[in-house]
């Protein structure tokens, strides 16, 4: 047992805070959420083919970097932290678990190189319910001679309108859940880029019209989709908590150095005990946070390799419920806070505190509301163990 | 970063189980879940006796050095023997005061002839301590300390009066932080004495707290003697040395108490499983948090146990006693909801609480004793995020 950073770990963490300070400062954030795409498409070029981080996790066979889950959440924490628009979290945390918890081989040779390499992105759709999890209801999966016609639409899906390959949640005739890695310029889908409240992570609807995919497009086995998207949600939700926490981080930070210097009735609000006790209040939130989404993340590494420790690995939707409303909740309240506490300049455009506040919404909502992991947390408690 | 035990840990945990659950049997088997926090007051002579039990099997003193008489056990070994320990039902420790303090501070900061006199009878589980810290004029603020000492030929007279000293009547020796030097203010001219409990200058006055009943006590020190060599560290070092014991606690004993709050909670699960509080979707909420609670105080510990062992107290161990504290006091408020009308009746006569209304009870005291949740708060941001220091 030794809950710490590991000295290559810790490497990793402090090249991902160098970079990302220069690249994805204040100014650069802004940029990109002005720009069509939502992104800097030379940034993610760099971020692949030299920093290797869409390939971090996947195996080598596969082209990447071997690295687990654990490196994942590492730089995560600092994605989240300089609140990096790109289509990381979709293509590396959603599309890609999808490939590698899934059991078809042919697809994982397929795309997992060029995903590792950057040169590809991707996705994932599903129909969201209102608490942020997956609806019953998914787009129609229609037997057509061998393979699979597809029908239906999802209302808003991370990078949907940027992103190469989509893995898509359906449902067959039989009520069984399917998921089919599909190209994106396949004939049939339509994409529309959709004005978020969020402008730093681009949603968009996507249509599916009579989408016809072979049956080798289908991720796994028969009856077993509905099991690979519960886990795979959980997986990006626990990879969300990560990130989540990082930019709880820095709100806090954020604030602190404003009210150091902030000086009111000759003396600066940091001095005020009203203010510290709130401030320390946040730190103690975020090392909760912190503790909860690496723990989680510890799990989910266990969860995702096929030699992982299988008591380790049957804690993910514990984990994950634990992770997931801590982080959410954290961030929510240190971003209303930073606002807060900035006083005035926390309610103009110009200053930071803003773009917390609304990424801190968005990612609340997304991948399960606080009161749904906990409501599954409380089914695991009181229904589940004997 | 690795979460799981190793094998070599893990042939350890069946080890301290099985003792355990050889030895906790016969006169001991009624001290099972007893003695705990609430409960201090119940079955001393008994939980003494369990002691030298312990003492016997070789289990005081696991992270003390082999210099010591200690087993010198890695962190993982500590930390399983705590979680063994609550999971069997361990009594309350009466000896962890002199084991998790006392001992550390005179190993550290003590002369040889002090761990020679000292140090076997905490780990033979003879000897027994308690704190005297507080005064009913030095609670927060340690530093306005008013217990007097003087040195008279061979001996250490000491006048003053102690507060909130738990099992004071139970104990053979005390640790005081009394004044050396007269005039002096603050934290300048304290000193730390060992201080024999046994004798006609020390008095003990239990106070009855909101619980009814009595663990912690007020302690007068009327001429009460030392000898002269029972001075740790040079006069004036007090408050050195106070300071640096509070540091002992390394969290060791966390995981512990986390499992004491399990066994809380598991009751609390229990019973909303049975009288129909599951069903209530409030409650259900409140459950899921207090278990979510619970779960994140054990990741902070397995990390406040990790990494670099350098002395330095890290953020996440400046903040943990705000985040147990806390959630115990939640924890005590969600087991009489999840009662319901039934929390309102007591055991019996005169005022006989069951578990969980002493639990309800005895966590208000959580957030104010070892430094207020409002003194917690300053330390954080003043030590961990470097904010402006209150004016003292």
């Amino acid at each position: 047992m030794d809950f710490a950073l590991s000295d290559e770990q810790l490497m990793i963490q402090e090249s991902a805070a160098g970079f990302l300070a220069a690249a994805s400062d204040s100014a650069a954030v802004r940029a990109a959420m002005a720009s069509p795409q939502g992104f800097d498409a030379q940034l993610w070029r760099q971020i692949a083919e030299e920093l290797c981080w869409p390939g971090l996790m996947i195996p080598e066979q596969y082209g990447g970097v071997g690295l687990g889950f654990v490196e994942q959440a590492i730089l995560l924490e600092q994605m989240g932290q300089h609140l990096l628009c790109s289509p990381f979290f979709a293509s590396a945390c959603l599309a890609t678990p999808a490939l590698l918890l899934g059991d078809n081989e042919a697809l994982r040779q397929h795309w997992l190189p060029e995903l590792a390499a950057g040169s590809l992105t991707a996705t994932l759709a599903w129909r969201e319910s209102r608490d942020g999890w997956h609806a019953a209801e998914q787009p129609r999966a229609t037997r057509n001679g061998d393979g699979w016609r597809l029908d239906g639409i999802y209302g808003a899906v991370l990078d949907g309108a940027s992103a190469d390959l989509l893995i898509v949640a359906t449902r067959d005739d039989a009520g069984a859940l399917r998921l089919f890695a599909v190209p994106a310029n396949q004939a049939g889908i339509r994409r529309q880029a959709l004005p978020t409240l969020d402008q730093t992570r681009r949603r968009a609807r996507i249509e599916l019209d009579g989408v016809a995919v072979a049956a080798e497009q289908c991720l796994h086995g028969d009856g077993s989709g509905e099991a690979l998207l519960d886990k795979v949600l959980q997986v990006a939700a626990i990879a969300l908590a990560c990130e989540q926490t990082g930019a709880a981080q820095r709100t806090l930070d954020l604030t602190l150095a404003y009210i150091g210097e902030r000086k009111q009735f000759g003396r600066t609000i940091a001095s005020f005990q009203a203010i510290k006790h709130r401030c320390a209040d946040l730190m103690l939130a975020i090392e909760c946070a912190r503790s909860a989404s690496y723990y989680a993340a510890c799990v989910a590494r266990e969860a995702l390799v096929e030699d992982g420790d299988a008591n380790l690995a049957g804690q993910l939707a514990e984990a994950c419920a634990i992770a997931k409303s801590q982080a959410s909740e954290t961030f929510m309240h240190c971003a209303e806070e930073s606002i807060q506490l900035h006083g005035g300049v926390g309610f103009t455009w110009e200053y930071d505190p803003h773009l917390y506040f609304k990424r801190a919404r968005a990612s609340e909502q997304l991948l399960g509301t606080p009161s749904w992991h906990r409501e599954r947390l409380a089914t695991l408690i009181l229904e589940s163990r004997p | 970063m690795k979460i799981g035990f190793g094998t070599e840990d893990e042939a350890f945990r069946q080890e301290v189980a099985h003792w355990l659950e050889q030895h906790l049997q016969g006169e001991f088997e009624q001290l099972r879940f007893r003695g705990g926090p609430g409960d201090e007051h119940m079955f001393p002579e008994e939980r003494k006796a369990w002691e030298r039990e312990m003492a016997r099997g070789g289990w005081i003193g696991l992270g003390w050095s082999r210099e010591c008489g200690g087993r010198g056990l890695s962190i993982s070994q500590q930390v399983i023997f705590h979680e063994e320990y609550a999971r069997a039902g361990g009594p309350g420790r009466m000896g962890h005061i002199g084991e998790g303090l006392a001992g550390p501070t005179i190993a550290a900061f003590g002369t040889d002839e002090q761990k020679r006199r000292f140090l076997p009878g905490i780990l033979e589980g003879r000897e027994f301590w308690c704190q005297g810290y507080s005064e009913p004029g030095a609670g927060s603020d340690l530093a306005g300390v008013k217990t007097r000492a003087r040195l008279e030929g061979d001996r250490w007279l000491i006048n003053g009066q102690k507060v909130w000293t738990s099992l004071a009547h139970e104990s053979d020796w005390c640790f005081v932080i009394a004044r050396t030097e007269p005039g002096s203010v603050g934290h300048k001219g304290l000193s730390f004495f060992l201080v024999p409990m046994h004798q006609a200058n020390i008095r003990v006055q239990p106070i009855k707290q909101i619980t009814g009943t009595s663990e912690f006590n007020e302690v007068f020190f009327d001429d009460a003697e030392t000898a002269a060599d029972n001075i740790v560290g040079a006069p004036g070092e007090g408050w050195k040395i106070a300071m640096a014991l509070l540091g002992f606690e390394r969290g060791v004993s966390t995981l512990g108490q986390q499992m004491l709050f399990q066994n809380e909670l598991d009751e609390i699960v229990r019973i909303a499983k049975a009288n129909g509080a599951a069903a209530d979707p409030m409650l259900r909420q409140r459950l899921a948090r207090a278990w979510a609670g619970l779960r994140t105080l054990r990741y902070n510990s397995l990390r406040m146990l990790s990494g670099p062992q350098n002395g330095s107290l890290r953020p996440e161990a400046m903040s943990y006693k705000l985040a147990w504290s806390t959630w115990h006091v939640e924890l005590g408020k969600l087991a009489m909801d999840v009662l319901g009308p039934q929390a309102e009746i007591l055991d019996g006569e005169p005022y006989e609480l069951s578990r969980l209304q002493s639990l309800f009870l005895f966590t208000r005291s959580d957030t104010i004793y070892g430094g207020s949740n409002e003194i917690q708060r300053n330390i954080i941001a003043e030590r961990a995020l470097g904010m402006p220091r209150e004016p003292r």
